[in-house]
């Protein structure tokens, strides 16, 4: 009897030492990331900042620094996880949650939404993508910019393409009219690994795949089917190159 | 010890008073509760071959990385089905069909204190599940797991109808959980043999009882939680909706504080299962019975204090969290009195390694490696790490299958004989044992390390690059290898039922009442209802038990009419003879009622709703119409 009663009360104690440490976020975090669920993909924000870069799936976070996380949902409840940095953090709507992490050493960890989240729960992956504090600020700095210009016309028929197909009216290009708010910000899409909730590599060919069947590659997800005749798949395909 | 007999004639009257009227009408009037047993028996398992075919499909799906055989779709609703139709369907009734078989033969009872609520609550248990697969005849099955977490099960991300089928399904599978508790408890308090004091009931009796008080208690928690769910989905109630003012955690916390108790009500019995079978294949009594009685019973009462460890990442204060985590952590301490009463039960005993002492050891160990991950997920800082991947896949899995399953099927090798007359194959009986633990280490240990490496729970499919591969590849193998054993055993089950040996009386020469009388147990149980001075009746006179001091051969015979002993509450002192009702087809119809009310509730056709309310009130009236009664005080 007395063996179990020690090992429990140590069992015990290591808990609340370890919970302790963990719990609440360090005083000396250096910045604040908004990520927000979706189904089923996660909207990255960072915070405090005026011009609010925004990205998808992948939080980049300098290395060896404290971040704070603040996790909302807008839809169902998630939880967010990145099992090499730190435990879960449950996802929920109408509520505020806080976590911190901090990367050791720089890296791409992956991680999952951990709650189940509907019929695309097993395709939301997350990843921190930390890097040096310098590579980070340079990281950081690229994503406030707007998205540049048309460099040529049929760059400017791809953008025709995007705002004529409804894209436009579900995702946003900071720096242009396209405005959506319920897929990712798009700003920078070219700067991600992956597209589609982690679900694709990032390269032209997947892209061109996700546009014209999103249905068959993720069924279910919020994007809809839009039929583009060939030449305007090219274009558009040939825009979203340029957004880097 | 031979059974009692009687002179022919008396049990020919017994017989008569007792037994239930052959046909169709005697199919759905009896209240014998035997009959009522073996029909949860075979229902659940019915449940259990579903729920695993269910399983099957799941491990087909994810045994190879990629693999696109069922949609998305297709994977959510199996999976939850799955889940629903094992904890609900299967693992709660299984242990209610063993305990409506046995309590009267162990309590020295001619039958339950109230049959036709026995009647009743199998009768809903089967229709509740009739309607609960309803919905996959109409191809909308519940798909957002078992837990249902709010709001994913709103509208307005679960439109069709599979939702209403969840939440009207459980709720009418409450009634029939509630009248069974009920009927425990009243059965306990009042119907026991003269002498059978609460110090000598059998532990599987101790699980029951606690079970049903912790369901009382539970049940109502997912009941508002499902009724809540029905109002925000069809009325717009926003009770889960944060937009609203809703909370989408309460259903977590109401969902919880019924399923971590319930988690209890379906092992406690399994345990008291184990507890009791132990003594007959080592040949001595329980080491510790007092203690293992009442960590029975405070495992009950601190199941209820334990439901945050579910939600420690919901993002609750550290300290609510360190609460919960201590009172999980406390509760392995009655789980560890018991197991170290079983193992020294068989270290001071002979044991006996037939089948139903298998599968005991079987369950022994897979409930320490249970119990063990069971501490690491109490660990709330390391739970944080665990919860909602494969670890806690494993983790439940050896609690359920370990606890449940493995008790279950020690207990149907244990008390077939006694139920059907016949031996089950000694032979098959262990390649039934050695490929369902085989196949349950191959096919579960490997979810640990699989949770360890990042996979989380109830995802459809997983990428190739990811590494998960070649271990849900063995899980997959293991699983298959598990099912095979369930073959075996429901093989073992016909054979026995054409070619076993019989049975006789006491074929494990065992010490309790239940193996007192001839097997099958005619329809009155004890022609001469057991005088019990001890706690293994059957025992006296060897090892210390004392000599004949229960009167198994000269009580009274009690042959007047359905009549049997009410008894005080904790001495059974004799306090009255109890008429026992008569058959009757009001609880099949009343629960034909509920059934037409729920397809009414999820089809939205209020004209049936109103129609089948209609008819259970007449039902209930019916049931309850004064009439004279044939002589004496009448039962429940």
């Amino acid at each position: 009897m007395i063996l179990p009663a020690v090992i429990l009360t140590l069992t015990f104690a290591f808990t609340i030492v370890t919970e302790n440490a963990t719990a609440a976020p360090p005083a000396d975090a250096v910045m604040t990331i908004e990520i927000t669920g979706h189904r089923w993909w996660w909207e990255i924000k960072y915070s405090g900042d005026s011009s609010g870069p925004v990205t998808a799936n992948e939080v980049h976070v300098p290395v060896g620094k404290p971040i704070r996380l603040e996790l909302t949902s807008a839809d169902v409840i998630h939880s967010f996880w990145i099992p090499q940095l730190a435990g879960k953090t449950d996802v929920i709507p109408g509520q505020r949650n806080i976590a911190w992490i901090e990367a050791d050493a720089p890296g791409v960890y992956r991680g999952a939404c951990t709650e189940y989240c509907g019929q695309q729960h097993a395709n939301m992956a997350a990843f921190v993508v930390a890097q040096s504090p310098a590579d980070f600020a340079q990281w950081l700095e690229h994503q406030r910019a707007a998205a540049g210009g048309a460099a040529s016309d049929s760059v400017a028929a791809g953008f025709a393409v995007f705002q004529r197909s409804a894209c436009a009216s579900c995702h946003t290009i900071r720096g242009t009219s396209a405005a959506g708010r319920i897929g990712p910000d798009l700003t920078h899409l070219g700067s991600r690994a992956t597209i589609a909730g982690g679900t694709l590599a990032n390269n032209p060919g997947n892209l061109a795949g996700w546009i014209a069947n999103p249905q068959t590659i993720k069924p279910g997800n919020v994007m809809p089917a839009i039929p583009l005749r060939s030449r305007d798949l090219q274009a558009l395909l040939a825009y979203l190159e340029t957004l880097r | 010890m031979a059974t009692t007999t009687v002179p022919a004639p008396v049990s020919e009257r017994l017989t008569r008073i007792w037994e239930t009227a052959p046909g169709l009408f005697g199919a759905l009037a009896t209240v014998d509760h035997k009959t009522i047993g073996k029909r949860y028996l075979v229902t659940s398992i019915v449940f259990l071959i579903l729920g695993g075919a269910e399983a099957a499909a799941l491990r087909v799906q994810l045994a190879r990385p990629d693999t696109s055989l069922m949609t998305p779709e297709a994977y959510n609703q199996i999976f939850s089905m799955h889940g629903i139709t094992m904890i609900f369907w299967y693992a709660s009734p299984v242990l209610s069909g063993f305990s409506n078989y046995m309590w009267p033969l162990m309590l020295g009872a001619r039958d339950m204190a109230c049959p036709r609520a026995n009647a009743l609550s199998y009768w809903t248990f089967l229709m509740s599940g009739v309607f609960l697969y309803t919905s996959a005849l109409v191809g909308q099955m519940p798909d957002k797991g078992w837990f249902a977490y709010a709001p994913l099960t709103e509208t307005a991300y679960a439109p069709g109808l599979n939702m209403d089928f969840y939440a009207i399904a459980l709720t009418f599978l409450s009634v029939s959980t509630t009248v069974g508790a009920i009927n425990f408890i009243v059965t306990l308090f009042k119907t026991r043999a003269p002498g059978m004091s609460v110090t000598r009931l059998p532990i599987f009796v101790w699980g029951t009882l606690t079970t049903s008080f912790a369901v009382i208690a539970a049940a109502p928690a997912l009941t508002a939680a499902c009724v809540m769910l029905y109002l925000d989905r069809r009325f717009g109630a926003h009770f889960y909706d944060a937009a609203f003012g809703g909370s989408a955690v309460l259903w977590q916390h109401l969902f919880w504080s019924f399923g971590h108790p319930w988690v209890y009500i379906v092992v406690l019995p399994a345990m008291g299962i184990v507890s009791d079978l132990i003594p007959t294949f080592c040949r001595r009594p329980l080491v510790g019975y007092t203690f293992v009685a009442l960590a029975t019973v405070s495992t009950g009462i601190l199941g209820f204090g334990v439901w945050v460890h579910h939600m420690f990442a919901t993002g609750l204060p550290a300290t609510a969290s360190s609460f919960f985590s201590a009172a999980s952590m406390v509760i392995t301490i009655p789980s560890a009195i018991a197991v170290f009463s079983w193992i020294a039960t068989m270290w001071h005993g002979r044991p006996v390694f037939k089948t139903p002492m298998l599968f005991a050891a079987g369950f022994i160990i897979l409930f320490v490696i249970g119990g063990v991950s069971g501490v690491a997920t109490a660990a709330n800082a390391y739970d944080l790490q665990l919860t909602d991947t494969y670890f806690i896949v494993a983790h439940l899995h050896y609690v359920l299958i370990g606890i449940n399953v493995f008790a279950v099927m020690a207990g149907f090798y244990y008390w077939l004989p006694k139920i059907t007359g016949k031996m089950l194959n000694e032979k098959l009986g262990k390649v039934n044992f050695w490929l369902m633990f085989i196949g349950f280490g191959v096919g579960f240990f490997p979810m640990h390390t699989l949770g360890l490496l990042g996979m989380p729970r109830r995802i459809y499919t997983y990428a190739a690059g990811l590494g998960w591969g070649w271990q849900n590849m063995w899980v997959t193998i293991g699983a298959f290898v598990f099912a095979l054993g369930v073959a075996v055993f429901i093989a073992n089950f016909f054979w026995s039922l054409v070619s076993g040996a019989d049975a006789g009386p006491n074929p494990w020469d065992a010490p309790t009442l239940e193996w007192a009388t001839p097997s099958p147990p005619p329809a009155y149980n004890f022609a001469r209802i057991p005088i019990v001075a001890g706690r293994h009746p059957l025992w006296e006179g060897r090892d210390g038990e004392g000599a004949g001091r229960s009167l198994l051969d000269t009580g009274p015979i009690l042959d007047q009419g359905r009549d049997t002993f009410g008894t005080t509450p904790l001495d059974a002192e004799p306090d009255e003879i109890l008429r026992m009702p008569e058959d009757t087809m009001w609880p099949f119809f009343l629960s034909l009622s509920i059934l037409v009310v729920a397809y009414g509730l999820v089809f939205n056709g209020l004209l049936l709703a109103v129609l089948g309310t209609v008819a259970a009130l007449a039902c209930i009236v019916g049931w309850f119409w004064p009439r004279r009664p044939p002589a004496a005080s009448a039962g429940a």
